[in-house]
Order: C-alpha cells, then sequence, then structure tokens
C-alpha cells in the first residue's frame, strides 16, 4: 500500500516540478506573457538570447595583422585587441554586443581573426566606422623658423587660401594620445560649454612638461584625427600633467571623444575581411516560421505517439512536453544564443528525444506478447531497452559534440541544441515516462488495460 | 522473410540509386556557395516596383566588380551574387540596384565573405568530416569487437560503414539534383546536415545487427540452424521499431520543411532524405548484404 501510494506521491512531485518549470518559460517570455511589463524584475532577466539571424543585426570578422608581434605575446595583444574594440562598441550603448577572438590553429588556418556580432545594428558602415576609427591625438609646437608664409595670388588678386599650408606652422612633438592616462568631460561653469580634459601617464607628464617649458608664450596645436581642434597660448609651464581642449565641441561630440580617447588606440592593425547584415524583417519571420514548425512537429509527433501506442504513448507525450519546457528553460537560464539552425537542432530534438520511448515500448509489447504481466513487462521492458537507447544516442553525441567543435556560430548553435535534446531527452523519456507509467500499472489488470498498454494496429 | 528472399532487388534498387547520385554528382557537380567560396551576397526589396533584369545589368556591367549574379525573389526583390566586395564596393552596388535613388529599396540581408574566411572554413568542414566519420568508424568496430560466427565481425563493420556511405550518398545526389533546378548552393548547413545523416543512420543499422547476433548466440547449440531465417526472423521482430524511431524524427523534419525558417529548408529535406534512406538501407541493405556476405563465404569454402 505505502509502495503505490509512494508511485503516486512521485508521480505528482515530476508533474509538479515539470508544471513549475513550464511556468517560468511563461512567466519569463513576453511574447506568451501579456502583463510581462509589469513582472518582477526576476522574470525580466531570462529573455532568449537571439542570434543575428533571427534579431537581425551585423556581424563582423576582422583579420588581426600579428606579424609584428613576438610569438609568446600573440595571445596577449589579442586579448588587448579585443578589450580595445569591446570598449569601443560600448560608447555606443549597443545591447549584448558580442566581441570574440578567434585565434589560429591548425585547424582554422594561420589567422588571428576578431569577430564582432552587433544586434540591432543594420548599418554596416556606421559599424565599421565605429569600430575601426582610431583617434589619432597628437601635440604640435611651433616651428623654429616661423616665417611668414609665401602665399600664391590668383588671378583675381586675392590671395588663394587653398595655398596656404598651415600646418607646416607646428612640428610634431613625441606627446601623442599614447601617453594618455584618462580622459573625462568637463564642463565650463560659466558657461556650460563642454571641454575634454586630459590627463597623461608618467612619461606623459613630463613630456608635457617639457613641451610647456620650452614654448612658454607660445602655441601648442592639439590635433585631433590629423585635424587641429585647439591650439593654446603657454602662459607658463604645466607639471600637473593635465590639460584641457575646448574646441567649441557640442556636448554629444565631446562625449564621444572622451569614449573614443579613452578606449585607446588599437594595438594590432585589423582588416575587414567579412561582413554579414541581417534585416530585422527576415529575422523576425525566420523565429515564427521556427516557433510555428516546433509546435506542428510536437503535435504531430504527439498525435503519432499516443495513436500508435495508446496509453504509453499519451504518457510519452505529456514527458516530451516536460522535455521541451526543461530545454526552453535551458536555453533562456544558460543563456544559449538561439539561430535558425539551432531551432532547427532543437526540433529535430524533439523527435529524437522520443526514440527511448519507442524503444521501450515495443520491448514492452515484445514481452507483454511473451505472457508477462503489464508491470513484469514494463520492468523488462525499460531495463532490456536500455543498451539499444545507449547506442543510438552515443553517435548522435559523437557527432554533436565534434559539430560544437568545429563551429562557426552557426553549427555550435546546432550542435549545442541538438546535443543538450539527446542528454535531457534521456532523462525525460526513460525516468520520467517511467514514473508516470508506474502509476497506470497500479489499475487492475484486465483486458482493458492490456488493450491500452497494447499498440499498433493489432488488439 | 520476403526482405531477405527477394534481396537482389533491394540490394540493385540500392546500387542504382547510388549510382546516379553519384552520376548527378559527376554530371552537375556541387554548386559551392560563398560560405565556403567567399563572395558577396546581398538581398534587396523595393518599396515600390523593381526595375526590370535588363535594366539593371547594364549599369551593374559598368560597375566592373568580376561578374554578377541578379535573380529575382518572389515578391518585389533581387538577391545579388558577386566576388566579396568592401564598403565602397558595396555603396557602389546598393546605389546603381536603387538606379541612383530613383527606386527606393531595403537591403535586408547582405553577406560578404573574404576568400580566406571561405578557405578556412572548408579546412574546417573537411576536417570536421574527417573526424567524424573516424569517430563513427571506431563507434562501429567497438560495437562489433565481439567474434560472431559465421560471418566474422569485421565483416558487419564494412557492411555498417557501405550502408552509411549509401546513407549520405543518396540525399547529396538529391541536393545536386535540387541545387541544378533551385539554384541553391553548398553553405555550411550542407556540410553540417551530412554530418548529422552519419550520425543519425549509423545507430539504426547497428541496433538491427545487434539483434541479429542475440539471435545468433541463442542458436550457437543448434549446429543446424539457418544463417538467413535467422537474420529474417531479426527483421521481423526489429522492422518496426527501427521505422517508428524514424518517423518520429521525419515528422518534426517535415514540419521543419514546410513551416519552418527558409534558411533551414534544404537542410531539413537533406535529413530527411538521410533519415529516410538510413531507415530504408538499415533493413532492406545491411541485413540482405549480411546474408549475402556468408553465402559468398560458403560458396568460397565449397
Amino acid at each position: 500500500m505505502w509502495k503505490n501510494l509512494r508511485k503516486i506521491i512521485l508521480a505528482l512531485v515530476v508533474l509538479a516540478l515539470g508544471v513549475g518549470v513550464a511556468f517560468f518559460v511563461f512567466k519569463t517570455e513576453p511574447r506568451l506573457n501579456k502583463s510581462f511589463e509589469t513582472e518582477k524584475a526576476f522574470f525580466k532577466k531570462f529573455p532568449f538570447r537571439l542570434g543575428l539571424d533571427l534579431s537581425g543585426g551585423s556581424h563582423l570578422v576582422y583579420k588581426a595583422d600579428v606579424s609584428a608581434v613576438p610569438a609568446g605575446q600573440v595571445n596577449e595583444s589579442m586579448d588587448a585587441l579585443r578589450d580595445v574594440i569591446e570598449r569601443r562598441i560600448n560608447i555606443f550603448g549597443i545591447s549584448e554586443p558580442v566581441v570574440q577572438i578567434q585565434h589560429g590553429s591548425f585547424v582554422s588556418g594561420g589567422e588571428e581573426q576578431l569577430i564582432v556580432d552587433l544586434p540591432g545594428i543594420t548599418d554596416i558602415k556606421e559599424a565599421v566606422k565605429m569600430i575601426g576609427d582610431t583617434p589619432i591625438l597628437e601635440f604640435k609646437v611651433e616651428g623654429e623658423g616661423n616665417e611668414p608664409k609665401a602665399v600664391k595670388l590668383d588671378k583675381d588678386g586675392k590671395i588663394d587660401l587653398g595655398s596656404i599650408d598651415l600646418s607646416k606652422n607646428f612640428v610634431a612633438t613625441e606627446l601623442t594620445g599614447r601617453y594618455l592616462k584618462k580622459a573625462s568631460l568637463e564642463f565650463n561653469p560659466n558657461n556650460r560649454e563642454p571641454s575634454v580634459k586630459l590627463l597623461f601617464d608618467e612619461k606623459g607628464t613630463e613630456l608635457f612638461a617639457k613641451i610647456t617649458k620650452e614654448n612658454v608664450g607660445k602655441q601648442v596645436a592639439i590635433y585631433l584625427d590629423g585635424a587641429i581642434i585647439s591650439s593654446p597660448n603657454v602662459n607658463e609651464e604645466i607639471t600637473g600633467g593635465e590639460a584641457v581642449i575646448s574646441g567649441g565641441f557640442t556636448p554629444d561630440e565631446a562625449k564621444i571623444l572622451v569614449g573614443r580617447l579613452n578606449s585607446g588606440a588599437l594595438p594590432v592593425p585589423v582588416t575587414l575581411v567579412s561582413t554579414q547584415t541581417i534585416g530585422a524583417i527576415l529575422g523576425n519571420n525566420a523565429i515564427n516560421a521556427g516557433v510555428k514548425a516546433a509546435i506542428i512537429g510536437f503535435i504531430l509527433v504527439g498525435l503519432f505517439l499516443t495513436l500508435w501506442y495508446r496509453l504509453p504513448g499519451f504518457v510519452a507525450t505529456v514527458s516530451l512536453s516536460i522535455f521541451v519546457f526543461i530545454i526552453l528553460a535551458l536555453f533562456k537560464l544558460l543563456p544559449v544564443t538561439l539561430t535558425a539552425a539551432g531551432i532547427a537542432g532543437f526540433i529535430i530534438s524533439m523527435g529524437i528525444a522520443v526514440d527511448a520511448n519507442v524503444l521501450v515500448f515495443e520491448r514492452i509489447k515484445e514481452e507483454m506478447r511473451a505472457g508477462r504481466t503489464i508491470v513484469d513487462a514494463m520492468k523488462l521492458g525499460f531495463s532490456r531497452a536500455w543498451f539499444s537507447i545507449r547506442d543510438s544516442n552515443i553517435s548522435n553525441i559523437i557527432t554533436a559534440l565534434i559539430l560544437f567543435w568545429f563551429g562557426t556560430a552557426l553549427i555550435k548553435g546546432f550542435a549545442l541544441t541538438l546535443g543538450m535534446g539527446v542528454v535531457v531527452s534521456m532523462f525525460s523519456a526513460i525516468i520520467v515516462t517511467r514514473v508516470f507509467l508506474s502509476v497506470f500499472t497500479l489499475l487492475p489488470e484486465g483486458k482493458v488495460t492490456r488493450f491500452l498498454f497494447g499498440s499498433g494496429i493489432s488488439k | 522473410m520476403f526482405i531477405i528472399k527477394h534481396k537482389k532487388i533491394f540490394i540493385t534498387i540500392s546500387a542504382i540509386l547510388v549510382l546516379m547520385s553519384l552520376l548527378s554528382l559527376a554530371i552537375f557537380r556541387l554548386n559551392i556557395g560563398i560560405d565556403f567560396k567567399g563572395g558577396a551576397l546581398s538581398e534587396v526589396t523595393y518599396t515600390d516596383a523593381r526595375p526590370t533584369q535588363e535594366d539593371l545589368s547594364k549599369p551593374l556591367e559598368d560597375l566592373a566588380l568580376g561578374s554578377i549574379l541578379l535573380q529575382p525573389t518572389e515578391e518585389k526583390g533581387y538577391i545579388v551574387k558577386s566576388r566579396s566586395l568592401d564598403d565602397s564596393e558595396h555603396a557602389l552596388l546598393l546605389k546603381t540596384l536603387s538606379v541612383d535613388g530613383k527606386s527606393t529599396l531595403t537591403e535586408i540581408n547582405y553577406n560578404s565573405i573574404g576568400p580566406s574566411v571561405g578557405r578556412e572554413l572548408t579546412r574546417k568542414a573537411i576536417i570536421a568530416i574527417i573526424l567524424i566519420s573516424l569517430a563513427i568508424i571506431c563507434f562501429i568496430a567497438f560495437a562489433f569487437r565481439k567474434v560472431a560466427e559465421p560471418v566474422s565481425s569485421w565483416r558487419y563493420g564494412l557492411i555498417a560503414i557501405v550502408t552509411l556511405l549509401h546513407d549520405v550518398i543518396i540525399p547529396v545526389g538529391i541536393f545536386v539534383v535540387l541545387s541544378r533546378v533551385y539554384g541553391v548552393e553548398v553553405d555550411t548547413l550542407f556540410v553540417v546536415a551530412v554530418l548529422t545523416i552519419l550520425g543519425l543512420s549509423v545507430s539504426d543499422t547497428i541496433v538491427i545487427f545487434d539483434r541479429i547476433r542475440e539471435n545468433l548466440k541463442e542458436q550457437a547449440e543448434n549446429s543446424k540452424f539457418n544463417f538467413s531465417e535467422v537474420v529474417g526472423r531479426s527483421l521481423e521482430q526489429s522492422f518496426v521499431r527501427s521505422i517508428c524511431t524514424s518517423l518520429t524524427v521525419m515528422l518534426v523534419l517535415l514540419a521543419l520543411i514546410f513551416f519552418g525558417p527558409d534558411s533551414t529548408k534544404y537542410f531539413a529535406i537533406m535529413l530527411t532524405a538521410g533519415m529516410f534512406f538510413g531507415t530504408y538501407s538499415s533493413i532492406f541493405v545491411a541485413s540482405p548484404l549480411l546474408v549475402w556476405a556468408e553465402e559468398w563465404q560458403i560458396a568460397r569454402k565449397k
């Protein structure tokens, strides 16, 4: 009696857990939960993470030229490169950008690459610009012979402005953005005009002090990207390592400049080798189609199982829905980046998930034909089918593992969802189904129950 | 068992299908896509009517970007394929497609892959194919490590590999024909499909072979048993199960073909074909080949 009660309680607990997982998936999904906006912050933390092909956005592959980097420091300089590019992207406030290093290896060829995913950015030109732009900050001083320039006159006797090369007035110094420790945004308390405050590092402070000392009473020009933005007069030697550029910026310009200066220069030169942009509409269509295919696939499998395997088939369908919710919850929690291929992997894993059930049910049927009672047939069915289940899953796991390792993002998505599906399905198809079925074995054995546990078109 | 009785018919059907697939592969060749070759693909839709192909082909030629392929899409758009483009070339292409701004368009998909990236992927794909094949051969060797009489163990493995090739070659043949008709190209997903078929179809064959050996063991004391009868009985015991396990996967794949995203359509078609022929071969090809091997062995002994 106690044993029977335990079976029922266990089944109820598993069912409750399944419902709990389903509840979590519904609660955290804006598409399913109508009052999502008013939910607690906890439930908003777990959206599905969509890959670029579903969310729309840009995918950029840069090749890093590390030929000038000593062999032992390639990894470090690639890390530095990633950090710089990450900082540059973060200035623009894109949600969830992904910047990954792909090291050269025997498999991928000798190239060091940097892969940048920018969800939501479909203007590729802008994206490329924001990543590739290196702000070059230079300090220049007045040249030795600051003589009057030769000025050409044009036909009308006016001064040809184009012929004056102002930049020649100034000569470069050693001080550049390289010696910058930090840039920050400041506002002039009098007229609220924004300015950029520069703080030099040790070497920079030294250089700046030297420059200001040698040029008291003269101009020092600050160049950004080769253009002069400010040329203040030096009144005295500055030893504090601080300089302020007030170049008539708008607040936004100043803010972006600060961000760019802080993100620093690229440690190694990069070239863009591959770009991909996917429009948001295309991605949205793919999501809808994927969801539709998943639902229809689930219904087809459920119908087949229930019609062919009757009661056990129906129970397997219930387990399959628990499987679906567990997988979806895992996608949210881990999180797994979903792509169209990833959704395909998930859909296929639904089909593979019930493989184990089919193997078990066929075995149960065989044992029942051999004259065993339902309870015995079930026990034998589960234990004898185990080896076939293990064998048929091993080959899928091997494939998923190698594909995952082989992977570009696209393939990884497929391999991961397929592999997760295969592993989770071993749990859902065997343990969950067994717990539920064991409750039904409590029914008195008779013609009806034998029919319910039978299968196929035969009696 | 009728399958064993008529084994020559089934083996012949399979042989013909494999030959046809190989022939179409040799004649039409695989249509390699930009994933591997490098190149650019741009998909645009026009807000109003799209310019005709004739109107666009001349200005596109004048861009001197190499050969540019213009494919009309179902609605008001084009897919444009060319060599890989840099930023300015891409901008130029869009400008030309919009007839210098006269027809407004949106680019819904743009993909430019440098030749080095393509080479890298090709290399990865080849290594993955080799690795998975090796892993599967190891798996087969492991599954058939025990000696079985009267057909020696390595023959089971060899036949499993032959049917595996059969399961891969036929979907590839189908893909070649599809790519001929619909202009589908070999992309990353194609390689994934081939590799997944390898994983999916090998287990089916092994499950049936396992059953055969299980039944052979029971017969071991009986010296007068008939090999082909044992194989036939094993098939009878396992073919429903084999078909059912594949059917569930095929059901979801069919849903994926007819309702799923466009980008995975041909992937799903290939996998469905792989599943179908994988199941077919494990029932109608692998076991008959086994009986054949045994008959051939006896004939040689005499």
